[in-house]
């Protein structure tokens, strides 16, 4: 087996054990790794009672996943995954930093983790060496102190024990606040703003007492199928990263002011809007007030699409977060009507230290901001605060009270959709109409009202990760924007943003490279993307125990009012231009017309007892 | 020919963090990815506090000067002025870890001996492809060996630490702790 360590760890928490598993090369040609890999292990191990599991007790599973693809292709990343507190279904969800290279290093291609520490713990990984350790001394603390300490503290311990060199820190991943406090807008964070958002995976790893993972490998990354070939490529995406200036110098952060401004598909006011004019936001004034330093990147990247901003004066001095991306400056700036950039920075350096998705807290704070904007929640009910549009200060404290799940915030914590419900039962109203979410995950800074944008009229009611705008179901199946295809970025577990200037036949080439599966595309795009998707829209289907998703294929109210303001006004989709995009898109991926992977699929896929369970769960 | 040897500068607020450099290293003199066998090693202290750590070639070679062989492992490459070592005669004592000023060389994870920057014989693969990608944090110099150039080269081999919390202060202007 070429690309891969070998062998995976599973760490049982409630017993303290660690032991290794190993999966056979047909397995992993099956199924690749991160994403992919995900969905097979979750549904081998909880698919027959998975409407049972909760997501936050400790019967979940915890996945930390590299793939293949790992270390080798620019852009190193981490696969996080789970049964997802979000939407009950599994989400692959990427972080970028240098952590999954460490954990190849180490020898391990990933981590299993189950059941629940008795007390606050961390994982160190140590080459061969995996210890479960306290750390009730960081419980409680905020993402940058908790990184710095732990990091910190490993690292001299190192120094001490190990005298064959001064040491460098550790790969690491944690959780803040929010993730202790189960919040479900909760994210796992890695070095400074990184997070992997989509899902909730930082209420999981909260539920299991797990503050951080760090790992340390000295090993050098596994040896490739054709290293001549693997290298040769990597000079050719390198060159074609490098030559895209635009990307390298401003990363998403130019979206800002152009996907607002041109594209009108930019949250406003909770969705309100999805235009605005705020020159103030566009990135030159990131780059010119804010940014210290103007590439950053992870693990063998050229791009260096994040840059590290600093405030480093006025009210919001001493704020730190990365560009922002476009997401962030979006839900953090755009979305909750603040439109200047050391504000913007404040809000995103604050959800990070409290251990928030960005994506995901700043749908939450939008639709809480809108529902004070009608009279229907109340200061009173805030503790006191105004949470006025472009407040940034004022989000700040809703966000602390979230993470904290004091008063409202206990609600909020539940994330949009489970918020609207609640709400709207105490309220007595509709209040999922303010809710713009998909299979209880907040959608992404990506409106589809306008036409102008990428994702398409079905892409988030039929995506496997519901509102993430990374995976978006997509026709043809075969596009570079669809699902199909960053299944494959997912599932070898590398930076999307590296392969924007590459063919998705050049990343299959490169993944053959290394592992010598010889994956032809059609086999990637009907069969194993196909396979992993189908298991994904098993689970997802299937749900529980409190949302499921069996019939409900939909986009959010809000996506069918016109659109208010802008070169764009008046536009909204069709409901009955949706309802076709959705029976072209389950044809395509041979799902029935309510969207059920047809019997016929899953067997054709391999995929026998999916096609058992799902059937007997929907009653079928 | 030119007697000239050849220096790497570095330029830490050009680091990227990107560990390109390793790559390169590690696959020119292992023939792997292999990021704690390179030679120079990019050091995060805190994230966005990015920076190379390599040998500074010092005028005078603490490093050679504690090595306990005899003869020493450790001698200096006349043609380059990087530090040599022969792999047969290192007695993997450390001594020139704890000599360096910068804690720079490392037992290799491998064989365990003494792992110094070669300087690739004059043609260094990672500040090539910090400047391919336009970072231009690492760059090459020529200077003649024993002028005031090769002391002020010296004051590079800092530990890791120091160099660190100077930049979280020019960063973040304030101190970090690290």
């Amino acid at each position: 087996m070429r690309g891969y360590a070998g062998k995976f760890a599973e760490i049982n928490l409630t017993e303290e054990k660690v032991t290794e598993v190993r999966f056979d090369e047909s397995t992993l040609r099956s199924y690749i790794g991160g994403r992919g890999l995900a969905a097979k292990i979750l549904w081998d191990r909880l698919g027959e009672r998975w409407d049972e599991v909760d997501p936050l007790g400790p019967e979940n599973i915890l996945l930390l996943l590299t793939g293949p693809m790992t270390g080798f292709y620019p852009g190193g990343r981490l696969c996080v995954s789970g049964k997802s507190p979000q939407s009950n279904g599994i989400t692959g969800s990427t972080v970028a930093g240098e952590f999954p290279v460490e954990l190849k290093c180490a020898g391990w291609d990933g981590l299993i983790i189950t059941g629940r520490a008795k007390k606050p713990s961390y994982i160190l990984v140590k080459d061969s060496i995996i210890e479960i350790r306290d750390a009730t001394h960081v419980w409680g603390k905020d993402g940058k102190q908790t990184l710095l300490k732990l990091s910190k503290e490993v690292r001299e311990e190192f120094d001490k024990k190990y005298r064959e060199r001064l040491w460098r820190e550790p790969g690491m991943v944690y959780i803040g606040p929010a993730g202790e406090n189960k919040c479900r807008v909760a994210g796992v964070q890695a070095k400074w703003a990184h997070g992997a958002g989509y899902g909730g995976y930082g209420a999981v790893m909260g539920s299991k007492n797990l503050k951080a993972v760090l790992a340390k490998g000295t090993g050098p990354l596994p040896e490739v199928y054709d290293q001549a070939k693997m290298l040769e490529l990597l000079d050719q995406v390198r060159k074609a990263s490098i030559a895209n200036d635009v990307w390298r110098r401003w990363g998403t952060g130019y979206l800002g002011y152009y996907v607002g401004n041109v594209q009108s598909s930019e949250p406003v006011r909770n969705w309100q809007e999805e235009w605005h004019d705020e020159k103030s936001f566009a990135v030159d004034q990131f780059e010119s007030r804010v940014w210290v330093k103007r590439y950053w990147a992870d693990f063998g990247c050229p791009t260096a699409c994040e840059k590290l901003s600093v405030v480093r004066c006025g009210e919001f001095k001493g704020a730190i977060t990365d560009n922002p991306d476009y997401e962030t400056q979006a839900y953090m700036g755009t979305n909750l009507a603040v439109f200047t950039p050391e504000a913007n920075i404040f809000l995103n350096s604050v959800i990070e230290d409290l251990g928030f998705c960005g994506i995901q807290v700043g749908n939450v704070l939008g639709f809480a901001a809108e529902l004070y904007q009608r009279g229907i929640i109340t200061k009173e009910e805030l503790d006191g605060v105004e949470l006025k549009w472009g407040d940034a200060k004022a989000f700040a404290k809703v966000a602390e009270m979230i993470a904290k799940r004091k008063g409202l915030g206990d609600i909020l914590a539940e994330g949009t959709y489970r918020a609207a419900l609640k709400l709207g039962k105490m309220k007595n109203m509709d209040l999922l109409k303010y809710a713009v979410q998909a299979k209880g995950i907040g959608i992404g800074a990506h409106g589809i009202r306008s036409g102008l944008d990428y994702p398409q009229l079905h892409s988030y009611p039929c995506g496997a990760q519901g509102g993430d705008h990374t995976s978006v179901a997509y026709l043809p199946i075969t596009h570079p924007s669809s699902e199909h295809t960053t299944m494959l970025m997912d599932s070898g577990v590398y930076c999307m943003f590296n392969s924007f200037s590459v063919t998705p036949q050049f990343q299959i080439d490169f993944l053959n490279a290394v592992t010598g599966f010889n994956i032809s595309f059609e086999e990637w795009y009907n069969e194993i993307a196909n396979r992993i998707i189908a298991i994904q829209r098993a689970a997802l289907l299937i749900g529980g125990p409190d949302a499921k998703w069996f019939g409900s294929d939909v986009n959010p109210p809000r996506f069918y009012e016109p659109l208010p303001t802008g070169p764009c006004k008046g536009k909204a989709p069709k409901l009955e231009d949706v309802e076709k995009m959705k029976s072209e898109y389950y044809k395509a991926v041979g799902w029935d017309e309510r969207g059920v992977p047809t019997s016929e699929t899953l067997k054709k896929l391999g995929l026998f007892n999916v096609d058992t369970i799902l059937k007997k769960k929907l009653g079928l | 020919m030119s007697s000239k040897q050849v220096w790497i500068t570095r330029d830490f607020l050009r680091c990227s963090g990107c560990r390109m450099c390793e790559i390169a290293c590690s696959l020119s003199h292992e023939g792997r990815i292999w990021p704690e066998a390179s030679r120079i090693r990019v050091f995060m202290y805190a994230p966005g506090i990015e920076f190379p750590h390599l040998c500074a070639q010092c005028h005078d070679y603490p490093c050679v000067e504690a090595c306990p062989t005899k003869p020493k492992a450790l001698s200096v490459d006349e043609k380059t002025g990087a530090v040599h070592v022969d792999r047969e005669k290192c007695i993997s004592c450390g001594n020139c870890i704890r000599a360096c000023p910068g804690h720079v060389p490392f037992l290799h994870p491998g064989d365990n001996k003494a792992t110094i920057c070669d300087l690739c014989n004059g043609d260094p693969q990672c500040v090539k492809i910090c400047r391919e990608a336009g970072f231009d944090c690492l760059n090459v110099v020529k200077y003649d060996r024993g002028q005031g150039e090769a002391l002020n080269y010296r004051v590079y081999a800092r530990h890791p630490r120091a160099i660190a919390e100077g930049l979280t202060e020019l960063m973040f202007g304030e101190k970090i702790e690290v």
